[in-house]
């Protein structure tokens, strides 16, 4: 990041901001008590050589040649926690502990997306709930 | 509370149901919802309540007497009898056409439609073979839509996902206010394209109006051409090895592939001169007004 006072720290290790849920590096997030920008690459597009099966099946399901949507998936971390931002719900979703995290942030994106998924055509996820509460009948 | 039935809920107004369903009205706020993804989670690619199409039931659908109302409701309900491909004859120009498909689908557009066509879709691949008034793509979440000839201004208004092709030229304001997703332009762009894009990739074949990217906070537009002038706060980038290998795919996959190939992009991003998260700033800049 090229910087004025008010930008934040670089993102210099995988596990930055795991090791470090606050994240305050330079003068000014440290005199504000924020960090400042995103906890990860937001720009970061995919390897596609390190695509998991279950990602191929869902680009065939859906007849799309490549990731589509889910190229703007990644693991991002959240008061410390591994988490992935769910647009649907406007939150985090933590990452469970008995996931082993890959040491690299394309293959850790791969499995965001793919927990992602499954969580967003599951029973369980809020939208189900909302859409039964404010569809139109 | 969610076992109530559907035949009661119908008859309740909306707070009721809300209240009845267990569901509090908290603000969202992009907080953390404390909430753990399942790793045993059932392995499904569609919504649950999505209806189950198959892309080789193919049937017509020709908008000739009917509202754009009429149309999309019959959309709706060809997905419900198992159509997964669908083909829109006599479209006219008709604005809003194709809205709100939550679901994988073929659409194709036999002609040209008018403004805000096929926004706030989620998953199906459209083919328009005609021209796009304003604000195609709107709010697309995901999905792919080609256009085969040109598109009008503010083309991919807010995109949040999914790829948003036009083979010719696009006008002013391209991927304003984009959040995510892929805008691709074969020919050129107007001004003020990629005006306060928040994240996604703009990519535009052809050359670039004044003041591409300006407000821009993030996201990363790539340029084939030239560019008129960049604007407040858009600077250029280098261009890596990953982002010509993505360019190389993504174009090839539309057939926009420039026979030179990608290394004479050129990358724009935001310099970040512009972010301002803290509540001290207006503190500040009383004290120097």
């Amino acid at each position: 990041m090229a910087g004025t006072q008010y930008l934040g720290s670089e993102i210099k290790d995988v596990n930055q901001f795991i090791n470090d849920a606050d994240g305050l590096e330079s003068e000014r997030e440290k005199e504000i008590g924020q960090h400042i920008g995103y906890r990860y690459d937001v720009n970061l597009v995919p390897d596609y050589d390190r695509i998991t099966p279950f990602l191929k099946d869902y680009m065939e399901f859906m007849g799309w040649d490549d990731l589509n949507w889910l190229e703007d998936i990644h693991m991002g971390y959240e008061e410390g926690s591994p988490a992935v931002f769910d647009r649907n719900i406007n939150g985090w979703v933590r990452i469970p502990d008995t996931i082993e995290l890959p040491d690299n942030q394309q293959d850790r994106d791969m499995i965001a997306r793919e927990l992602l998924l499954k969580f967003q055509m599951s029973d369980r996820h809020p939208l189900v709930m909302l859409r039964k509460a404010y569809k139109k009948f | 509370m969610a076992s109530v039935s559907d035949a009661v809920l119908k008859e309740m107004t909306q707070e009721e149901r809300v209240k009845a369903l267990g569901m509090t009205t908290d603000q969202l706020t992009g907080r953390s919802m404390y909430m753990e993804f399942d790793p045993d989670a059932t392995e499904r690619f569609a919504y649950p309540w999505a209806p189950d199409v198959d892309f080789n039931k193919r049937t017509e659908l020709d908008c000739d007497g009917m509202t754009a109302t009429e149309v999309n409701a019959n959309i709706r309900s060809l997905m419900d009898e198992g159509y997964g491909s669908i083909v829109i004859k006599n479209p006219r120009g008709m604005h809003s056409l194709g809205v709100g498909i939550l679901n994988k689908l073929n659409l194709i557009v036999e002609g040209s439609t008018g403004y805000f066509a096929v926004g706030l879709i989620d998953g199906p691949n459209v083919r328009i073979n005609g021209r796009v008034g304003w604000s195609c793509g709107e709010n697309m979440m995901s999905g792919t839509v080609m256009i085969e000839k040109n598109a009008g201004s503010t083309f991919g208004a807010a995109i949040r996902g999914g790829d948003l092709v036009c083979r010719g030229s696009v006008g002013s304001r391209t991927g304003i206010d984009m959040k995510g997703g892929t805008i691709i332009v074969g020919g050129d762009t107007g001004a003020l394209s990629g005006f306060m894009m928040q994240r996604g990739r703009m990519v535009v074949c052809g050359n670039a109006g004044k003041n591409l990217g300006d407000s821009m906070y993030d996201g990363t537009i790539y340029v084939g051409g030239e560019i008129k002038s960049c604007g407040v706060d858009a600077v250029e980038a280098e261009l890596t090895d990953l982002d010509k290998a993505w360019l190389t795919r993504k174009l090839t996959q539309y057939g926009l592939t420039p026979e030179k190939g990608v290394d004479h992009f050129t990358k724009i991003v935001a310099g970040k001169q512009l972010w301002n998260y803290d509540n001290l700033e207006p503190n500040e800049k009383k004290l120097i007004l």
